[in-house]
């Protein structure tokens, strides 16, 4: 018996756990109700309703995504219409391309991204954000080497900024963030992100 | 807007979870790193089988590598500093390195104290060989611990030692009742809210990588099995005949440790491994692992 059995009434939500933070993930989709699912192997995809793709290095995790033939299918489930929600390197995953270079993305979201875009670790920062999307109280964005978004279509609804740049967004099925609410005790975009997933089901 | 939190500091290392960093010396190895997939490199002057074989005063490597090697990667650059030697985790800091490894391999600087690294902005990674010294190290700010083992021998099993040392010791703090917890942290010379929260959490505060001797995918895969993070591998890739190959294979092996299919793929026809030192023959005074305190 697999960890997506246990509970058969509550939707399956994948994390993807080549490399990064999905252990974190894991434990805030359980605390919004959901059943998590490590995705390591493409296989295992079939199995979700939705995905979470963690923060990590985009760079690797890119790799890792190719080498397993991971990333063509979940190009195709996006395309279809399952949720994804990408943190940080995830967000960068997202993207239709970066400014600074060639790595592999998924070209889901209609949206151009710099990596490492508020410095190396040692400008790592927190900071509140207004994200009226979630209500009135600030939401406590967490920076690490973090990207942000460059330039994006009118299909992506920006929902958050850092200094005047786009640093949370929402285009249809997608949501990314350049921060990780994994990292803080705020479930607010993870109950956002269920929302999301309920909503597609119906 | 804060900067150099704690938060931020361990979340960098929740970011390398599942992955492997290597060590590198130049940009081309780098670069080489990058490409198999490492999540981050450390920069050093030698790796440690050379600083082993070399003898004499191993120090921070030149600023110029280091420069050389962040422009070469988008991954984050490490680098080490000697321990105790605060004014080279200063100039790492200064060249905006991403972690600072207060680290044995290096020759110690101050043989009764460790860097105070709550004064920095820049997260450190230290080496522990049990429980005791691991939240020592925490107490002085560090934001994400390794397991020793034994450094640029290709050998595992002082890796492997470290590990179930650390485990084993958290496993006996989470039976104790609050009272135990006391004579426990006297015992191993740890604060006793550290100790405290081990004891109610059953892990580390931080993030824990395994490191010091690893040289095959099954090395990385077995580290994981017990319990790390994550990896280091230092002289195990670039002493190897085809570091790229085997590098890509130590990263796939560490994503996918529980899966005996894949390990076995990755594991095939790999070109030579580092040759191997038994700890042994190196002799107790040579060990590096007993530096720290």
């Amino acid at each position: 018996m697999n960890e997506a059995d246990k509970n058969p009434e509550k939707p399956v939500v994948g994390v993807l756990s080549l490399q990064g933070a999905f252990r974190e993930h894991e434990q805030a989709l359980e605390k919004v109700g959901a059943r998590p699912l490590k995705i390591r192997r493409r296989r295992q995809l079939e199995e979700v309703q939705a995905l979470v793709i963690p923060g990590g290095d985009s760079t690797t995790i890119g790799k890792l995504m190719v080498g397993y033939h991971i990333l063509g299918a979940v190009r195709h489930l996006g395309e279809q219409g399952m949720p994804i929600f990408g943190t940080c390197a995830g967000l960068v995953m997202l993207a239709m391309d970066t400014v600074d270079g060639e790595q592999s993305l998924l070209r889901l979201m209609d949206m151009r991204v710099r990596r490492n875009a508020f410095g190396r670790q040692v400008n790592s920062f927190e900071t509140d954000l207004e994200m009226p999307a979630l209500g009135e109280e600030s939401f406590p964005g967490v920076f690490i080497r973090a990207p942000w978004i460059e330039s994006a279509g009118d299909r992506v609804e920006v929902l958050a900024s850092h200094e005047d740049h786009a640093v949370a967004a929402r285009q249809g099925n997608l949501l990314a963030t350049a921060f990780h609410p994994e990292l803080t005790d705020d479930l607010r975009l993870h109950q956002l992100f269920m929302e999301m997933v309920t909503a597609g089901s119906r | 807007m804060k900067i150099g939190t704690m938060t931020v500091k361990a979340g960098l290392a929740e970011m390398l979870k599942g992955g492997v960093i290597m060590d590198v010396t130049d940009a081309e190895q780098a670069r080489i790193a990058e490409e198999a997939g490492a999540v981050a490199v450390m920069a050093l002057e030698r790796v440690p089988s050379d600083i082993r074989a070399d003898g004499g005063v191993a120090r921070m490597a030149d600023p110029t590598k280091i420069r050389e090697i962040q422009e070469a990667v988008t991954i984050p650059v490490m680098a080490k500093a000697r321990i105790g030697h605060l004014v080279e985790a200063q100039i790492l800091e200064s060249l905006e390195v991403d972690y600072v490894d207060e680290s044995e391999v290096l020759t110690p600087a101050d043989e009764a104290n460790h860097i105070n690294k709550w004064n920095f902005k820049v997260p450190f990674v230290c080496g522990a060989v049990n429980l005791g010294e691991a939240l020592r190290r925490i107490s002085e700010g560090a934001a994400m611990i390794r397991t020793k083992g034994e450094a640029g021998t290709g050998n595992v099993v002082e890796a492997v030692r470290h590990m179930r040392t650390i485990t084993g010791q958290m496993k006996q703090l989470t039976s104790m009742d609050e009272d135990e917890l006391f004579k426990a942290a006297k015992e191993i010379g740890a604060p006793i809210e550290l100790v405290r929260w081990v004891a109610g959490n059953g892990k580390l505060p931080v993030v824990n990588f395994s490191a010091g001797g690893l040289a095959t995918p099954a090395d990385a895969a077995l580290m994981m099995q017990l319990g790390a993070e994550g990896v280091f591998v230092g002289s195990g890739i670039f002493k190897s005949e085809d570091p790229a190959q085997r590098g890509k294979a130590i990263v796939e092996a560490t994503t996918h440790y529980n899966d005996p299919e894949i390990l076995a793929k990755v594991s095939t026809g790999l070109k030579e491994a580092m040759a191997g030192l038994e700890i042994k023959d190196i002799g107790e005074e040579n060990l590096i692992q007993h530096r720290g305190w």
